[in-house]
C-alpha cells in the first residue's frame, strides 16, 4: 500500500520511500521518512494535491510522489 | 528644608545609541515567527536591500543591548541548508562570511517553532557543524500549548550542550529581556558542540577541514559531500583527491542519494529526541482546534477562497472612496488655488497643470493600492497563500503547472517584480519560465489606477443584487488577467516548455494570527515606494509631458482678447471659445506633433493622439499614463474644475462624436490588461531568466495580445 492509497483521516506509518527523484528527496528533507507516523488530512477537490501531517507539520504532495511512499496503516484506525 | 533625593537610572534606560559591534544572522524555518521576532528586537531601526550579487531579500536591523549593539541580519526562512533554491544557498554563503562585502555573523540567532520542532531541528543539526555561538530562540509555546503539545526544556537542553535555549513569545514580549542579555553577551558564549544526528558525517568532516589545514570549514565540507555539483564540491577538490572523496561518498551514503541519506539518518535522530522531549497535553481549545480542521476541509476551503478573492475586489473599490474622494478635491483646489494666485501664465500652468494635474491624478490611487496591499500582506502574514496554493494545485494542472506557481500569481496581484522572484522556489526550469512569463498578466497594483478611472467615469455604480457594478467590472478584469496568464501558460507548455508533470511539494503553515507591528511595517514601506515613484519617475514623466504639451506656444491668448473685444460673447460662449482655442493650442505643440504622427497606428483602436501618446508614455510604468492623460486634458482645457474623469467623458473628435465610447474604452481595458507596459518587469524577467530571449518574447507577446483585443473589442463593438 502507499501513500496514494490512504483516506482522509487514517494514519499510517511510511517503511520504505524510493529517493530516486527529486521531488521525492525534498519530501524527505521536510520530513517524510522511514518510519514516522503520517496521517491525511485533507484531499483536495478532484482527488489531487494530498495535504499530509508528520509530528503536527503539513506538507502538500501530488498523487503521483505519493505513490513511492509504501506505507502500512495504523491497526488503531483499519 | 526639602530632603535632596538621588536619582539612579540604569544604564540601560538612558537612551544611548552605540554603533553595532558585531552581526549576528537569524535563521529559522519559514513561518517560524523569524519576522515577528527580528521586528520586535530591532524595532525601526532596520532596513531592506538584497544580497549582494543575487536578488534574495536581506533585511539588516540594529538592537540595542544594555551593554552593546548588534547588527541583526534577517536570513530567508528555509528548511535545509544549502539544497537547490537561492535561498538556501544564501544561507551558507553568509554564515561563511562569502558573500562579498559582508563579514561572517559571529554569532546565530536560531528561531524554533515549537509547534515545528521536528522541522526546525532537522536545520539547527545541520547548523551545529558551524563554529559560532548559537543561541536557539523557542517560539509559538503558546500556540503548541493550545495544540496540546508541552515542551520537557530540560531534556532539549541536555541534547543541545552548549547552545542557549531561550523560550520567547515575540507577540506578548515574554522572554525578550532574558533573550537580550543572552545576545549582549553572544562573544562569551561557547561554540556549539557537535551534532548529535550523524557523528559519523560531521567526523568525516572534521578529519577534512585537518587535511585542509583549516581552509575548509567542517560546515564547508558537509556541504561538499552532501551537494556533489555545488560550488563547495568544487572547493573540496581543491584539497582532496577524487579517490578520497569517492572513499568518504561511498562510507557515507553507500551509491544512494546523499541528501535522502541525511534526510533518513538525521530525522531518525529528531524522531527519538521528540519522543523523549515532546509529552502530548491535552487540547485547551477541542472547538478552536476542530473549526481551524473544518475550514481545511476541501469544500469549504475552497468556498472560502473565491469569497476571500471576492471581499477583496470589493474591497478595493468600495472602501477607498472617500479618502479617494478628499485626495481628488485636495488636488483640484490646488490647482486652482495656484491659477487664482498666480494667474494665468507659464509658471502657473507648470504648477497646475504639470505638476499638480499629473502627479496629483496618480497619488489619488493611494488609498486603493495600499488596501490591496494590506490584504496581500494579510495573506503572506497568515500563511493564507500556501494554502491557497493547495486548493489552486488542480487549476494550475490543467495548464500544466503546480499549486506552487500559485504563490508567485498571487503576489503578481500587487506587483510582478517580486512575483517573479518568488518563481525561485519552483524546482523545475520550465515551469519557472512559463510561471514568470504568466504572471505580469495578473493585474498589478499599478493598473489599478486606469482601471479605477476609467471604470469610475464609464460604468454606472449602480448595484446588482448584492454586489457593485464598478466592482464587478474590475473583478472581470481581474479575471481578464487570469486567463490571459494561464491560456499563456498552457501554451507554453504544451509547445517550447514541454516537460514531464510537475510536483507540488510544499509545506503548509497553519493560520496565524498576523503581527500588526509587521503587517504595519510592511504598508508603510509599501507606501512609501508608492509616493517616491510618484515624487520621481512619474513627477518627471508629468513634466517633460507638459512641457512637450505647452511649447511651441501659438499667439493665442491675445487672439482671445481680441475675439472678447470684438464680439461681445457672453460667458459660456468664451469658454467655449477658450477650450476650442487651447485644444488649437495643444495639437499644435510638440507633444500633438508627436501624437498625430502616432495617431494613425491606433485609430483602427479608436483612440485619438492624446491616448496614443498617454499610452506610448506609458511603456516605461504604465501608472504614468493616468498622469499623462492628467496633464493633457489640463493642458487642453482652460478654464476648469473639472476631475479627470469628467473630462473624459467630454472628450470629443473634431467632428464633435465622443472619443471615449464603451467599445473604445472596454478595448482600452482590455489593452491595459494584457499589455506588458513596465520596464522594471522586462529587466526582472531578464535577470532571473539570464537571457533577454524571454523578456524580448514577453514584451512582443502581450503587447500583440493587448493591441489585437483592443483591436477586435472595438471594431465589433462600434459595429453592433
Amino acid at each position: 500500500m502507499t501513500l496514494a492509497d490512504m483516506k482522509p483521516g487514517q494514519k499510517g506509518r511510511i517503511h520504505s520511500v524510493d529517493a530516486s527523484k527529486a521531488a521525492v528527496v525534498r519530501l524527505m528533507v521536510l520530513g517524510l521518512v522511514e518510519d514516522v507516523q503520517v496521517q491525511i488530512e485533507n484531499i483536495a477537490i478532484g482527488g489531487d494535491p494530498i495535504e499530509i501531517s508528520v509530528y503536527g507539520s503539513s506538507v502538500s504532495l501530488r498523487r503521483q510522489d505519493a505513490r513511492l511512499f509504501e506505507v502500512s496503516l495504523d491497526e488503531t484506525n483499519g | 528644608m526639602a530632603e535632596q533625593k538621588e536619582f539612579r537610572v540604569a544604564l540601560h534606560d538612558i537612551g544611548i545609541r552605540r554603533k553595532p559591534s558585531g552581526q549576528i544572522g537569524v535563521i529559522g524555518n519559514p513561518n517560524s515567527g523569524k519576522s515577528t521576532l527580528f521586528n520586535r528586537l530591532t524595532g525601526l531601526k532596520q532596513s531592506t536591500g538584497n544580497f549582494p550579487g543575487v536578488t534574495v531579500e536581506k533585511h539588516t536591523g540594529v538592537v540595542q543591548l544594555a551593554s552593546s549593539a548588534v547588527e541583526l541580519v534577517d536570513l530567508p526562512g528555509i528548511y535545509c541548508l544549502g539544497g537547490h533554491s537561492a535561498d538556501e544557498r544564501i544561507a551558507v554563503d553568509f554564515l561563511l562570511g562569502r558573500v562579498s562585502g559582508m563579514e561572517a555573523p559571529n554569532c546565530l540567532l536560531f528561531v524554533l517553532d515549537a509547534t515545528h520542532l521536528y522541522q526546525g531541528m532537522f536545520l539547527l543539526e545541520q547548523l551545529r557543524d558551524l563554529d559560532i555561538p548559537i543561541i536557539v530562540a523557542l517560539t509559538m509555546t503558546d500556540m503548541a500549548k493550545l495544540n496540546g503539545i508541552a515542551i520537557e526544556l530540560s531534556k532539549l537542553q541536555k541534547h543541545l550542550s552548549q547552545l542557549s535555549i531561550c523560550p520567547v513569545l515575540a507577540t506578548t514580549g515574554e522572554g525578550m529581556a532574558e533573550l537580550k542579555l543572552l545576545l549582549d553577551k553572544a562573544s562569551e558564549l561557547p561554540d556549539p558542540s557537535r551534532p548529535e544526528s550523524w557523528p559519523e558525517l560531521s567526523a568525516i568532516a572534521a578529519t577534512i577541514s585537518e587535511q585542509s589545514e583549516g581552509n575548509l570549514h567542517r560546515i564547508e565540507a558537509v556541504q561538499g559531500l552532501l551537494h556533489p555539483h555545488s560550488e563547495y564540491a568544487e572547493r573540496l577538490k581543491n584539497w582532496l583527491s577524487a579517490e578520497d572523496i569517492n572513499k568518504y561518498s561511498q562510507q557515507l551514503f553507500n551509491g544512494q542519494v546523499p541528501q535522502a541519506v541525511e534526510a533518513r539518518v538525521r530525522y531518525r535522530w529528531v524522531g527519538q529526541l521528540m519522543q523523549e522531549v515532546v509529552t502530548s497535553a491535552p487540547v485547551i481549545s477541542q472547538y478552536g482546534a476542530r473549526f481551524r480542521r473544518w475550514i481545511n476541509r476541501p469544500w469549504p476551503a475552497t468556498a472560502g477562497f473565491f469569497a476571500l478573492m471576492l471581499l477583496v475586489f470589493q474591497a478595493v473599490f468600495t472602501w477607498a472612496t472617500p479618502l479617494m474622494d478628499a485626495i481628488d478635491n485636495l488636488a483640484s483646489s490646488l490647482g486652482t488655488g495656484v491659477v487664482t494666485v498666480l494667474g494665468e501664465g507659464m509658471v502657473s500652468s507648470f504648477l497646475a497643470d504639470g505638476a499638480i494635474a499629473g502627479v496629483g491624478s496618480v497619488i489619488i490611487f493611494l488609498p486603493q493600492i495600499l488596501i490591496l496591499f494590506l490584504f496581500i500582506i494579510l495573506l503572506e502574514d497568515t500563511g493564507y497563500l500556501a494554502r491557497a496554493a493547495f486548493l489552486m494545485d488542480r487549476v494550475m494542472r490543467s495548464v500544466g503547472l503546480s499549486g506552487q506557481s500559485v504563490i508567485p500569481m498571487l503576489s503578481s496581484f500587487a506587483c510582478a517584480v517580486p512575483a517573479i522572484m518568488a518563481t525561485r522556489v519552483i524546482p523545475n526550469r520550465r515551469d519557472r519560465i512559463a510561471t514568470i512569463l504568466a504572471a505580469p498578466f495578473m493585474t498589478c497594483s499599478a493598473r489599478l489606477p486606469i482601471y479605477a478611472l476609467l471604470i469610475a467615469a464609464f460604468v454606472p455604480a449602480s448595484s446588482i443584487g448584492w454586489f457593485n457594478l464598478q466592482g464587478l467590472v474590475l473583478f472581470g478584469l481581474y479575471l481578464l488577467g487570469i486567463a490571459g496568464g494561464l491560456v499563456t501558460a498552457l501554451l507554453l507548455k504544451s509547445t517550447a516548455l514541454r516537460g514531464p508533470k510537475p510536483s507540488f511539494v510544499l509545506a503548509l503553515p497553519e493560520f496565524r494570527k498576523p503581527n500588526l507591528q509587521t503587517v504595519a511595517f510592511k504598508l508603510l514601506d509599501r507606501a512609501r515606494v508608492f509616493l517616491k515613484r510618484a515624487g520621481t519617475v512619474i513627477f518627471s514623466v508629468a513634466v517633460i509631458v507638459w512641457f512637450l504639451a505647452y511649447f511651441p506656444r501659438a499667439d493665442y491668448e491675445t487672439r482671445i482678447i481680441s475675439e472678447q473685444q470684438t464680439s461681445g460673447q457672453n460667458t459660456a460662449e468664451i469658454a467655449n471659445t477658450e477650450n476650442s482655442l487651447a485644444a488649437e493650442q495643444l495639437s499644435q505643440s510638440w507633444l500633438g506633433r508627436m501624437g498625430r504622427w502616432v495617431e494613425p497606428a491606433f485609430i483602427p483602436l479608436g483612440w485619438d493622439w492624446r491616448v496614443s501618446s498617454a499610452v506610448i508614455a506609458g511603456f516605461p510604468a504604465r501608472e504614468v499614463v493616468v498622469a499623462v492623460m492628467g496633464t493633457l486634458y489640463s493642458v487642453g482645457s482652460e478654464a476648469d474644475e473639472a476631475s479627470l474623469s469628467e473630462k473624459l467623458r467630454a472628450a470629443a473628435w473634431p467632428d464633435g462624436r465622443l472619443i471615449f465610447t464603451l467599445p473604445m474604452v472596454l478595448g482600452l481595458l482590455v489593452f491595459y490588461a494584457w499589455c506588458l507596459q513596465c520596464a522594471a518587469t522586462v529587466a526582472t524577467i531578464r535577470r532571473e531568466t539570464n537571457s533577454w530571449r524571454w523578456p524580448i518574447f514577453a514584451w512582443c507577446y502581450m503587447t500583440a495580445l493587448g493591441y489585437t483585443g483592443a483591436l477586435l473589442i472595438f471594431q465589433i463593438g462600434s459595429r453592433i
